[in-house]
This record gives C-alpha cells, structure tokens and sequence, in this order.
C-alpha cells in the first residue's frame, strides 16, 4: 500500500494562523498537541465520551478527538491556551483554582472550555444549566460539585465586572 | 487509523462522481462523530473520505411552500434543537435533538449522520418516521425520494447505492390536532443509547378524544426502526381509553424483534416497548406531549 500523502491545512488557533500539512487521518487534537504543542487539551477516550479535548471551533465547543484535522481547514479554533493573557488567569480558571474544582486537573481543560462556551452563550446561567453544558465532561477524581460552584461564581464575577470569585452569600439568590 | 485520500468537493455533483468512482471505498463524513471512532477501532478502513461541509446549502434548513419543512443532511443536532421553524412545527424533534449525546457533540453531529450511520437506536429515526418525513436522495442516476419508514435495511445499512447521498429530510406540514411525544429510555441523561425509543403520534378529531390518525415507532428493539402498524390500526377510529391504549402498548410490544445485548436484554426491551408505548400515547393527551 503507498504511504499516505500529506495535505496542506491552514488553522486558525488562539488568534494564530498556522500552514501545516498534515496526513489525512490525523485529527485535530493530534495536530494541535503534536504539531502546534498546544498540550493543554487533553485525549481522555478519544471517541468523543469523556470531553477531555474539548476546544472551540468556530466559537462552539466540540471533542477535537472527532474532528479530522482536515476538517477544519480555515475555521477558527480556541483552545485552554487561547482564555488566559500572559498577566492572568481567565476569570473561570481563576475559579476553578480558588473553588478546588480541580484535583488531577487531567478534565479541566475540556471543562474549563464548556464552561466558557456556556457563559458566552448565557452569563448568568443556574445550575441546571451549568451542569447541562457539562454533560459532556466526564471528572472522575475531583467530583462535579466543586466545578458547578466555580462556573456559578466565575459567571457572577464576570457579570458584576469583577475580576475576584463570588462569595458564597452572592451566590444565594441564584 | 490507517490512510486514505481526503477529499472536499464544493459541489453536490463532485461529491457523487467521487462517491461512485470509489464505490463501497469511499465514507462521505458530515459530522465525523460515527465515522472518526470507527476508522480509530479499524472497524471500517475508507479508501476514500469526502468531507460533505464544503457543499454550500446542505446545512440549511429552509420552509417549503406546502408547509413543511426542508432539514438540509448536514444540519448539526444543535441547529436542529435551536431553529425556530423546528421548535414550532415540530417540537418533537427539536425537543429530542437537543438532548442527544453531548453539547460538544451535538455541535458535530448531523441529521444525515444520525440516519445514514442507521444504528438501530438512532434517536432521530422514530420521531421522524412518525411525522412521515421523506429521504431526499441524489446520486449518479440524478434525485429521488424514500419515505424515511423505508430508508432502513438493517443494522448500518439503508437503501443508499454507490454513489448515493443523503441530502435532506423532507417533512410534510404539520397536522392540526396532532400530538406527538418521543421517549428515549437510557440508564442516563447524556451521551447514552437507547435501550427502547418509543415515538407516538396522533391526531384527534376535532373537540374529541376519538383518534384520527396515529403512528408509533419503535427504535433499539428490532434491525431498524420500525412501526407498530398493528398497534397503529387499533388505535385509529377508536377513542383513546385507557383499555385501547393498554391494548395498543401489548401490540406495540408483539412487533418489536429485540436482542439481548450489553444496554438490555430482549425481554426486558419488550417489557418496556408495553410500557413506554402507553407512556407516549398518554402523554400525546396533553401530559407532557410536544405538540406537532
């Protein structure tokens, strides 16, 4: 059988635009952790069940695991890398830190992006809603009541302008 | 997962001649999600993959003059569960959609892809079959229509020939005094099979209980999706009693063929088909029905 040739491929991630070619079979989380070294998304299953490699794509979240790199020739990725500024943490991954809702932290990345996929969509989401977005992601260490209570107090800080986490009394009326 | 040559036609044209020059070879992916996880188990090894999402149209869904409603194959779970024309026609099916699987994969997912995959299970087929909708099919020898009840042949498999595309859903309008409810059974919320689906539909005369019309269709308990046409004919002319849907849910459960596998054994799946067929008739009287 003749070897597989490669394809150019142009992504955009975080901002940048990269030219690369790529086999056909390589998805896109294989192409932004190998290629691109964008390590901070994860392969939990890769079959698409766990939500470690969740990403943006086009501005929704997706399991990059499910999509054939090629696929996404000229679309728009965000990925973990693209929240943070080199001063600080994003607002929900300051949460996270502060609420415990990270403890192998190996889910965080993919929740981290439903997460902020939801609160694109929904600032001020209940937590219905928060533990619907993130269905999707399976934890299996630190447990989903840590990381509802961050989203809800990343949503709050976000809303009321602030860059410091909700207190507990802030949270009540929600 | 092994190689093969990728292509993304822009035309509907391209995409069939290269479809039926590689023949049982060549995957059209929508999606992926169905496809990417079988090609990473080796359980298909394309020589071919057409990526479909380059072909303008596809992912639209659009009003058609009658009344109904034309789903372009590559329209994403998500659209389908959001746009406002489903939710008002046809809320079943938005309603279904939007709980399938995951949001992430919800995203990816397509109706084409749900169908054309013809898991046994798939969650898109009864609610769809129920409101006669259509397959809409264009391939080498030009378009043509299958009632979507006839669209499946077996497990994976459907009437598609080489070369042959899914390219939409067709519904037809919808019926006035028409109620339907699709009821998924799963051991959870998200990204779950079905161990039984049950889609219900009827249509009462006007300003009574008698019904007019009624489909059900059971999905995960036989090949294919199938309808319950004996449940179906009892239903129809009757007034819709507690004794008569009772009835309808043990002839409900006579046509389903299941299997014993690892979501539940056949018995059990029969059991259930009795249960939640009543549960959706029932539930078409108002208790929880999506109207359609």
């Amino acid at each position: 059988m003749k070897p597989t040739r490669k394809y150019p491929l142009t992504l955009h991630v975080n901002g940048e635009t990269y030219e690369l070619e790529v086999k056909p079979q390589r998805t896109l989380l294989e192409v932004l952790r190998n290629e691109l070294e964008l390590t901070g998304t994860n392969e939990g299953c890769a079959t698409g069940d766990c939500g470690a490699c969740t990403v943006l794509l086009d501005g929704l979240p997706v399991t990059a695991c499910l999509v054939l790199a090629l696929d996404a020739h000229g679309r728009q990725v965000t990925t973990v890398e693209g929240l943070a500024t080199a001063e600080e943490l994003h607002p929900l991954q300051r949460a996270f830190v502060e609420r415990g809702a990270i403890q192998c932290g190996y889910c965080t990345p993919g929740l981290i992006i439903s997460a902020y996929a939801l609160l694109q969509e929904n600032p001020r989401p209940d937590e219905a809603a928060v533990r619907l977005a993130i269905a999707g992601n399976l934890c299996r260490c630190t447990g989903y009541t840590k990381v509802v209570e961050a989203v809800l107090a990343a949503a709050e800080a976000m809303y009321a302008g602030r860059s410091a986490p909700a207190t507990s009394t802030q949270m009540a009326d929600m | 997962m092994k190689g093969f040559e990728y292509y993304a036609p822009e035309t509907l044209d391209a995409a069939v001649e290269i479809l039926a020059r590689y023949g049982e070879g060549a995957y059209p992916v929508a999606g992926g999600t169905d496809l990417i996880p079988k090609m990473r188990y080796g359980h298909v090894a394309p020589q071919a993959v057409v990526n479909l999402k380059r072909i303008p149209g596809l992912n639209r869904i659009t009003s058609l003059e009658n009344g109904g409603l034309h789903v372009g194959a590559l329209v994403t779970l998500t659209q389908l569960s959001r746009e406002a024309l489903v939710r008002e026609r046809y809320p079943v099916v938005a309603h279904i959609a939007g709980k399938m699987a995951s949001a992430q994969v919800r995203n990816l997912a397509t109706v084409g892809g749900n169908l054309c995959n013809a898991a046994p299970s798939a969650d898109l087929a009864p609610p769809l079959i129920a409101l006669d909708a259509e397959a809409l099919i264009v391939g080498p020898e030009g378009e043509r229509r299958v009632p979507l009840e006839h669209f499946f042949t077996g497990p994976g498999a459907t009437v598609l020939g080489p070369g042959e595309l899914l390219t939409a859903v067709l519904l037809p309008p919808p019926q006035p005094h028409t109620r339907a409810m699709y009821i998924k059974h799963a051991h959870r919320e998200a990204l779950d099979i079905a161990i039984v689906g049950v889609a219900a539909l009827v249509r009462l005369a006007p300003g009574t209980a008698t019904c007019q019309g009624a489909r059900i269709v059971l999905g995960a308990v036989a090949p294919t999706p199938i309808r319950a046409r004996e449940a179906e004919a009892l239903l129809e002319g009757a007034p819709l009693t507690e004794e008569h849907i009772a009835e309808a849910g043990r002839l409900a459960a006579q046509a389903a063929r299941p299997i014993d596998d690892v979501r539940g054994s056949a018995w059990y799946r029969r059991k259930m088909v009795d249960v939640l067929t009543r549960r959706a008739i029932a539930g078409t009287r108002g208790e929880g029905g999506d109207l359609t």
